[in-house]
């Protein structure tokens, strides 16, 4: 809680972004993402791309998981349905692109009701294997249903094309990814100024007593689970575009983990959070490539430990963040910021 | 072959393969039941225990009797290294937020051996034999059945370890009431710690028969997602839960694979575990959790 901020209305106490230092920096972050393609070379732009898309699943697991309270391990299943109806949209029917991103977001977010089912009937843990179970299912499906999927050698996507341009370079893909991305964002920000916001919130923070005060458990559970999941789908869409090839190995098990971590990393039930640990958590491998690649010069074979550095990096940042802070890198960020808030006028 | 005989036969293999997962799923049990903690970690902890014989059978070349000492001991002490360093400070938190802990230790686990060992599969040294053995006319394979009678055996004796060992009560006592044990001088905090060492020894040593049957390899810990379903078709907090449910997934597991194809096993798991979950979602023995507000 910041002191020294009055208000004199509503509309000032509702808004997105309450002080002028706040607006400053918006302003800055959102300049230099629109030039940062201007500075960055094609291997940073490759990763910018992923950033935006991770971030844009990380944010819908996080209305999900950090603002209603239902945790799920099945974000990156639901990335590879929006993937999968992408790549089957752009081979049959050649439907424009971002029409074809919407319709990936709607049909993830028709199975991400079909899953959210069981969490009428059950929450916490068991909630959370059953959505293990229900990855692991539709991993089944995108096998063997050959017709569609084409079996496990998967379905390769032609180039996204907007206004005739074909997006293949990375410089385009940034331009059309961020922008969606952050319309997201922004999306998710505005969200929980509204009342099916709240009501997540209200059950998240105790389901029963929501039901109480009037919230229908049945339709803002399964809401929470469509809008995350069409944020999933949009995502796993871009992913498509992006990578160009969608097989049921694109989206392992791992990678649902990987963003349940991200926004534990960066902070449950904040928007900054899941933006921050996303991007974090997509940085901190490359990070240790640049490490690993160092340590090349002593240790000559240092490469052939990068995967299982990586592996021991990801779950010690899991168990690091959950024991030392538990509110993630949102809450570093708000520490940082109550002491400049005064600063310097207060030791 | 007569049907009969063959289907005979993939249900004692279906079997076999149960009383692993039986054994793993009581380590799961055990920590769940004395500490309300889902330690999904469980599957890796059987990677290591088998990748400790191999290290201990293989490369230091000790007889398989004292490896299989030696590593269900590492499984223990690996146990009581978790409990003490990264469960206990976080008692007290989120459920969720414990959870989450068990999966980064599990990831680090699996970092941990490949950097030791690699990452190809390997085979682990022979000392089950290899004659079968033969149930009437049914054929069985050795392995299979010896995993499956040291596992009876060993869910025999916890059975009567918590019916008469003095720390099984007071185990029992803690998963009743843990304010009311601790009122009782029963020492709450060891308990935990007994319980972790416990079940991952267990876990050790079910990975030691896990890995004779079917080799060793870092990804040896999806074992563990077959033992969840067990759990909670058995009920989280239930031991003749996980005895029962564990037979009963094998076979399950045994028929699908034979009869649809090896592709519809995990299929058929996970299948049955939506389906409890909708219908008895605290498992065939669980206890069911009532909320108030």
């Amino acid at each position: 809680m910041l002191i020294g901020t009055a208000k004199h209305s509503y509309r000032a106490d509702e808004a997105l972004l309450t002080t002028s230092p706040q607006r400053l920096w918006m302003a800055i972050l959102l300049i230099a993402l629109a030039l940062a393609p201007l500075a960055l070379d094609n291997y940073w732009l490759y990763l910018a791309c992923l950033v935006s898309i991770n971030v844009a699943s990380a944010t819908g697991l996080n209305i999900l998981t950090g603002f209603t309270g239902l945790v799920s391990i099945g974000q990156a299943a639901f990335m590879a349905v929006g993937a999968y109806t992408v790549a089957v949209l752009e081979a049959r029917t050649g439907l424009p692109f971002l029409v074809n991103l919407v319709v990936g977001g709607a049909v993830a977010a028709c199975v991400g009701l079909v899953v959210g089912l069981p969490s009428l009937r059950v929450k916490g843990l068991y909630l959370a294997i059953a959505t293990i179970a229900a990855s692991f299912i539709l991993h089944f499906v995108f096998v063997n249903w050959q017709s569609v999927t084409n079996g496990n050698s998967g379905i390769n996507v032609t180039p996204a094309s907007l206004f005739g341009v074909e997006l293949t370079d990375y410089v385009h893909l940034y331009y059309v990814f961020v922008p969606i991305t952050a319309l997201m964002v922004l999306g998710a920000a505005n969200l929980f100024r509204t009342r099916i916001g709240r009501a997540f919130i209200a059950i998240r923070d105790r389901d029963i007593s929501a039901e109480v005060l009037g919230i229908s458990l049945l339709r803002y559970k399964l809401l929470s689970f469509a809008v995350s999941s069409f944020y999933a789908g949009v995502a796993g869409g871009m992913w498509a575009y992006f990578f160009r090839v969608v097989t049921p190995e694109s989206f392992p098990f791992i990678y649902s983990i990987f963003f349940l971590a991200a926004i534990i990393v960066g902070g449950m039930g904040t928007i900054l959070g899941g933006v921050v640990g996303a991007v974090f958590m997509t940085l901190v491998p490359e990070l240790l490539r640049f490490a690993v690649e160092w340590l090349t010069t002593i240790f000559p074979n240092a490469v052939t430990a990068l995967s299982p550095i990586r592996t021991i990096v990801f779950g010690a940042l899991i168990i690091g963040f959950l024991i030392a802070e538990p509110k993630g890198l949102a809450e570093i960020i708000q520490r940082i910021r109550r002491f400049f808030h005064l600063w310097p006028f207060r030791k | 072959m007569s049907d009969l005989l063959f289907f005979t036969e993939v249900t004692l293999a279906g079997l076999g393969a149960g009383a692993l997962l039986s054994l793993t799923a009581l380590a799961f049990v055990l920590i769940y039941k004395a500490t309300r903690v889902i330690n999904l970690a469980v599957g890796e902890i059987v990677m290591l225990g088998a990748y400790l014989f191999f290290a201990f059978a293989a490369g230091l070349g000790l007889p398989a009797w004292v490896a299989i000492v030696l590593s269900i001991a590492g499984g223990g002490l690996v146990g009581a290294i978790l409990e003490r360093g990264l469960i206990r400070p976080m008692l007290g938190e989120n459920p969720i937020s414990v959870f989450m802990v068990t999966i980064g230790i599990g990831s680090v686990v699996v970092g941990l051996v490949e950097l030791l060992w690699g990452t190809e599969p390997r085979a682990l040294p022979a000392f089950l034999g290899n004659q079968p053995i033969f149930l009437g006319e049914a054929y069985v394979s050795r392995k299979i059945a010896i995993a499956f009678l040291v596992s009876a055996v060993v869910i025999a004796g916890f059975v009567l370890l918590f019916r008469f060992w003095r720390g099984g009560v007071a185990l029992r006592a803690t998963a009743s009431d843990q304010a009311a044990a601790y009122s009782c001088g029963i020492n709450v905090p060891g308990v935990f710690s007994v319980a972790w060492i416990i079940g991952c020894a267990t876990a050790a040593g079910a990975g030691i028969l896990l890995g004779s049957i079917g080799g060793i390899s870092p990804a040896m810990g999806v074992f563990g997602l077959s033992a969840l379903v067990v759990v909670i078709v058995g009920g989280l907090d239930s031991i003749a839960g996980a005895l029962i449910g564990g037979l009963l997934i094998g076979v399950f597991e045994a028929w699908a694979g034979t009869y649809l194809g090896g592709e519809y096993k995990i299929v058929t798991t996970f299948g049955i575990l939506i389906a409890m979950l909708m219908i008895r979602p605290y498992g065939l023995f669980g206890t069911t959790e009532i909320e108030r507000l």
